[in-house]
């Protein structure tokens, strides 16, 4: 019996089992899954429970039942990968599993305490908030609920982060929040970000930095934040530069899981180094890594995953058949963006190509918008979550192909 | 005529192609970018990156650099102020760093 081994119950695990029971003979393979947690969490929600537009609940429900029952589920710690063995330890009752096939899933999180008094100042949780845990989230909401205005201060601390649109989506919704809420005057909104503007990549960054600007939210560009001084509610950039708040709002540092980097397998951010176009381990040719726990240098996000997600399975495929893996993933991703007062934008692009103005189009449901601000992205968005439980999770067919297409795009 | 001029770089102002970087290159490539004058310290940012990128194929990001070749982030900002990793990329003849997605 062969055993094929995936680590990590999150977006991309949790599709690859659901894929591989497809593939493998079960008189001939084990599949088996690990992760250290009960709750798969809709991530993509988190940023709408601050603003109480989702509650926790919304977005939680069990792994288990995401996965397949012909797939053994271990809940438990990873203590360490041996690639060079082939095998796995984990904490629980020290077992060790020894592989054929690995896929690392193991995703990202945030790690505030990389900032010097982000932490450990006395203001986290009291005016320091994350929106990127559930806790994090929904302290954050009970705050927002009470608070009677002030400066609101969003900073990313540094790149990459997960979901890279996620905090111009946080500060749209504020917009709104604060205009609903009739305290918008009273609320000073200001956006400190290490990049040089809005977004990544120019043409959308123009055109997002336009819309900060007419939501009257300040853009602090190359803004890379060195320590946060919570006695005197202030954040200082490396090069000396101070921004006061009365509320920090934080996307931390994030890097890859503890056990990437107690396995010495990561990059300085615990990432795993992968080929960003086969998704085979750069070292260890039965070594496979799905989504933001590799270092393929497109966005960290659920979308993205689900691109990865054919590609992986094709290559993984050929590879047990002595083929060579094919070069297919062009680093494809597709984010709505919300923008509060119920309208969204969309935007679809690869390593090569930038996000363009332009149509989706969408068998059944599009077409979408690109680059503009439209009620159906918002609609789109928010169908999303139904989409991501009941089809992308059990890797069920979705109505576009793995690589980014450039039809309809204005280029 | 300066020897930038005739070097092809893409809208952002990176070396196309990294093997036409030279250090006279790197000199002029720097006081566009606001730095008169390349110290020792900056030297050895520029070549741990030129060396990063022969092994890895990939600018290095803002942690490789400090990781890597033993400079402090403070320390790091000051000698290639505001967005350092970008800097060193680009006056080491490198590509964007990759960090920007």
């Amino acid at each position: 019996m062969k055993t094929f081994l995936i680590l990590g119950a999150g977006t991309g695990g949790t599709m690859v089992a659901n894929k591989m029971v497809h593939e493998l003979d079960p008189q001939e393979w084990k599949i088996i899954i690990v992760d250290q947690f009960e709750s798969h969490y809709y991530q993509p929600g988190f940023l709408f429970i601050p603003f109480g537009i989702y509650n926790p609940a919304d977005v939680t429900k069990r792994k288990r039942d995401f996965i397949p029952p012909q797939v053994e589920f271990v809940i438990s710690d990873i203590e360490v990968i041996e690639p060079d063995q082939n095998r796995v330890r984990l904490a629980k009752e020290n077992r060790v599993i020894n592989y054929d096939y690995l896929v690392i899933s193991t995703g990202c999180k945030i790690h505030p305490e990389e900032t010097e008094g982000m932490v450990d100042g006395g203001g986290w949780r009291e005016n320091i908030f994350d929106f990127y845990t559930i806790e994090g989230a929904a302290a954050l909401n009970r705050f927002l609920k009470f608070w009677k205005g002030g400066r609101l201060v969003l900073n990313v601390a540094e790149m990459p982060i997960k979901c890279p649109v996620a905090p111009l989506e946080f500060l749209f919704l504020a917009d709104w929040y604060f205009t609903q809420r009739g305290i918008r005057d009273k609320v000073e909104i200001v956006y400190a970000t290490p990049l040089p503007g809005a977004f990544t990549k120019p043409r959308a960054s123009s055109i997002l930095g336009d819309m900060l600007e007419r939501k009257g939210i300040n853009l602090v560009a190359d803004f890379n934040i060195g320590s946060v001084d919570a006695g005197a509610n202030k954040i200082a950039s490396y090069d000396e530069t101070e921004i006061d708040y009365d509320l920090l709002v934080t996307v931390p540092t994030n890097m890859g899981s503890g056990v990437i980097q107690r396995s010495e397998m990561g990059d300085d951010l615990n990432f795993v180094p992968v080929n960003k176009h086969t998704l085979q381990s750069d070292q260890w040719e039965n070594i496979w890594v799905i989504g933001d726990a590799g270092n393929a240098p497109t966005s960290k996000a659920g979308s993205v995953a689900h691109f990865m997600l054919d590609v992986i399975i094709e290559n993984i495929l050929r590879h047990m058949e002595g083929l060579n893996p094919l070069p297919k993933f062009d680093g494809h991703a597709n984010c709505y963006i919300e923008s509060g007062f119920e309208k969204g934008i969309l935007i679809d692009f690869n390593y090569d190509v930038e996000p363009l103005p332009g149509k989706f189009p969408l068998p059944g449901l599009g077409p979408f918008s690109l680059l503009q601000e439209t009620a159906a992205n918002h609609w789109g968005k928010m169908a999303f979550r139904w989409i991501y439980w009941n089809i992308l999770l059990k890797g069920g067919e979705m109505p576009f192909e793995s690589q980014m297409s450039m039809a309809g795009k204005w280029a | 005529m300066s020897a930038l001029e005739t070097i092809e770089r893409n809208e952002e102002g990176f070396l196309v192609h990294p093997a036409d970087w030279t250090k006279e290159l790197a000199v002029e490539i720097a006081q566009e970018e606001g730095l008169d004058e390349l110290s020792e310290a900056h030297w050895k940012v520029i070549e741990f990156a030129r060396a990063n990128a022969e092994s890895s194929g990939a600018s290095p990001t803002l942690r490789q650099i400090t990781n890597g070749a033993g400079v402090p982030t403070k320390e790091l900002f000051k000698l290639f102020p505001k967005g350092p990793a970008k800097k060193v990329a680009k006056i080491s003849g490198l590509g964007k760093p990759e960090g920007c997605v």
